[in-house]
């Protein structure tokens, strides 16, 4: 079964309902649809292998989305913040393809590649005055793969990895009911197109019937002007720009956010203030924390609106510490932690989060990550507790290992954050002679506060968890590395540390 | 049946996508669905003409059976005779 469907479907029961609003322009299902078609159609002449995006979000990535999903060629979104050479790279691993966007850029950095290139209003309008001849088309069946992401690489080429029809059908079929959005209700869009969650939006609200608000750019208050303007019931951001919400929020006050109904984040971790800070902003709408990855077509743990108020509320601990955790797993996922050696580890026991269920993919182009039985390892070290509810505690990479004593950095930065003077810290080894590696610190001083004495947060680890994870090296900076989806860039912190 | 084949009504216009399913056969309108239509539109049953919505499971008592709905019709979804209900959606919170 092809993607397509989500589309079809939501065309069938309303083709005249607004489907996307962008840059001022409306989208009804029925418009979508038939620019989707017309799509395959552009793609059949020009022998495209895949379609690709580059740019930012518009009704082309929808367009893109379903036209290469009928065309049964991947749909690959580019990151356009790539540097010219790494850009080049991913485009001659997908040529040739339908290049819709930075028509200039393309010809400059890969001209020679074989892409057919249009820009986003050129793709549109080609699209929607591209007619099928007549209803005779066959379009793909859906066996093959529907999105294909470059995943941000380390050392090595970024990898390709794939999604499946399937993969993204049992994803969403299996979270979200057909046409169960309100007629007012509307999704604001803002994550980047390349990224997992930018698609699965688009899929999810289609599938909804929730209108879709596209904010290509964001700016904080751009986000609560087009709250205001749209009437936007739904929301999915990143923890970085939350915070920069509310900032901006508490600056205009008058800003009418009442239509907000449901925000969702997800893509990194939500500093506890953060969230605590949005809960008393907000306090019409239901919060839900998304933990998924790429390879697992998003989400596959959600902590929702009743735990996010109860662990408020709450007097226990216990329960008040789910507000950092990452829910429990979707009923249709089945998550484990097992330890280094592959054994299944109980409650509480901390080792690496494995997860399998028809929306988790785990392959790449050429190979797969799976383990035996279709479990996918995600280098996510966690652990769950009593009640079953996930807790990350770290990339599995980025564990400090001490005199073979494992510790996490979440914990120890944690601790230093409670330190009034400090807005930021990041924990990650050092080289050390006899520990092989030890604990250092990067840290930024919260304005109008003095730096404190290195002594003192020496004292503050060691009063609160142990000696051993005490940092041996603490330095200061003006802020740390953060990329555009506000994931904390720890590679870069260990350099600037070391 | 694989996940993921399309059932076509041979009475009306229904069409279901397989979820899950058994060795059973899936009828719509009390007759056999299949991936072709037939050229020419069976008489409907009337035990099995309640309709079938849109977007909506479908799913037996034992849950071995798990119809989605993918075009909506007059007649209604049985297994060997026996009628399917409604799935309860227990919707989950919007997460992206």
């Amino acid at each position: 079964m092809n993607i397509s469907l989500l589309l079809e479907m939501a065309a069938e029961a309303g083709a005249d309902r607004i489907a996307l609003v962008c840059d001022g322009k409306r989208w009804t299902y029925g418009d979508l649809l038939a620019a989707a078609r017309g799509a395959f159609e552009l793609i059949q002449e020009c022998n495209a292998e895949y379609v690709a995006l580059l740019d930012e979000s518009s009704e082309a990535a929808v367009i893109g989305l379903f036209g290469a999903a009928l065309a049964g060629v991947p749909y690959c979104p580019l990151n356009y913040r790539l540097a010219d050479e790494d850009l080049a790279a991913l485009l001659g691993r997908i040529a040739p393809a339908l290049v819709v966007g930075d028509e200039e850029r393309v010809a400059r950095i890969a001209g020679d590649q074989g892409h057919t290139v249009l820009s986003r209003e050129d793709f549109a309008l080609k699209a929607q005055g591209t007619v099928p001849a007549d209803d005779s088309r066959e379009y793909d069946p859906g066996e093959g793969v529907a999105v294909q992401l470059f995943t941000s690489g380390t050392t090595a080429a970024p990898k390709a990895a794939i999604l499946r029809h399937s993969n993204l059908l049992g994803y969403i079929l299996g979270s979200v009911e057909f046409a169960s959005a309100g007629e007012s209700d509307a999704a604001l869009v803002v994550v980047p197109p390349y990224h997992i969650a930018g698609i699965s939006a688009l899929m999810s609200s289609i599938y909804a019937g929730r209108r879709i608000v596209m904010l290509p750019s964001f700016s904080p208050k751009g986000w609560l002007n087009l709250v205001e303007q749209e009437a936007v019931t739904n929301a999915f951001v990143v923890p970085t720009m939350l915070g920069r919400i509310i900032d901006a929020f508490d600056k205009a006050p008058e800003t009418n956010v009442s239509s907000l109904r449901a925000i969702a984040y997800g893509g990194g971790k939500m500093p506890l203030e953060v969230i605590t800070k949005a809960l008393d902003r907000f306090p019409g709408a239901g919060f839900t924390n998304a933990y998924g990855l790429t390879e697992t077509s998003s989400t596959i743990a959600l902590l929702g609106p009743e735990d996010h108020r109860a662990a408020l509320e709450s007097d226990n601990p216990k329960v008040r510490a789910r507000l950092t955790s990452l829910g429990q797993p979707l009923p249709t996922v089945e998550i484990e932690i097992r330890d280094e050696d592959g054994n299944i580890l109980g409650p509480n026991e901390a080792g690496e989060i494995y997860v399998r269920g028809d929306q988790v993919s785990g392959e790449y182009k050429g190979k797969s990550a799976l383990v035996e039985g279709g479990w996918f390892p995600t280098r996510d070290a966690g652990f769950i507790d009593e009640d079953g509810y996930l807790f990350l505690s770290g990339r599995a990479d980025d564990v400090i290992v001490r005199g073979g004593e494992n510790m996490s950095p979440g914990e120890i930065e944690d601790v230093l954050l409670t330190h009034p003077a400090i807005a930021d810290a990041c924990a990650c080894a050092v080289p050390s002679v006899e520990w092989g590696e030890a604990v250092g610190v990067a840290l930024v001083l919260r304005e109008d506060h003095a730096i404190p004495r290195e002594a003192e947060l020496r004292e503050l680890v060691r009063a609160r968890l142990r000696s051993s994870r005490v940092p041996e090296k603490i330095v200061f900076v003006k802020e740390l590395p953060y990329n555009e989806m506000g994931k904390l860039l720890r590679r870069e912190v260990k350099k600037i540390i070391s | 049946m694989k996940p993921g084949t399309r059932l076509k009504s041979a009475i009306c216009d229904t069409e279901v996508m397989v979820i899950k399913s058994a060795d059973g056969t899936i009828e719509c309108g009390g007759a056999p669905m299949g991936e072709a239509k037939p050229a020419e539109a069976g008489a409907m049953s009337a035990d099995h003409a309640n309709g079938t919505l849109m977007g909506k499971r479908y799913v037996d008592s034992d849950g071995k059976y798990e119809l989605l709905c993918v075009k909506p019709g007059k007649g209604s979804l049985s297994v060997d005779g026996v009628a399917l209900s409604v799935k309860d959606a227990k919707p989950l919170p919007a997460s992206d």
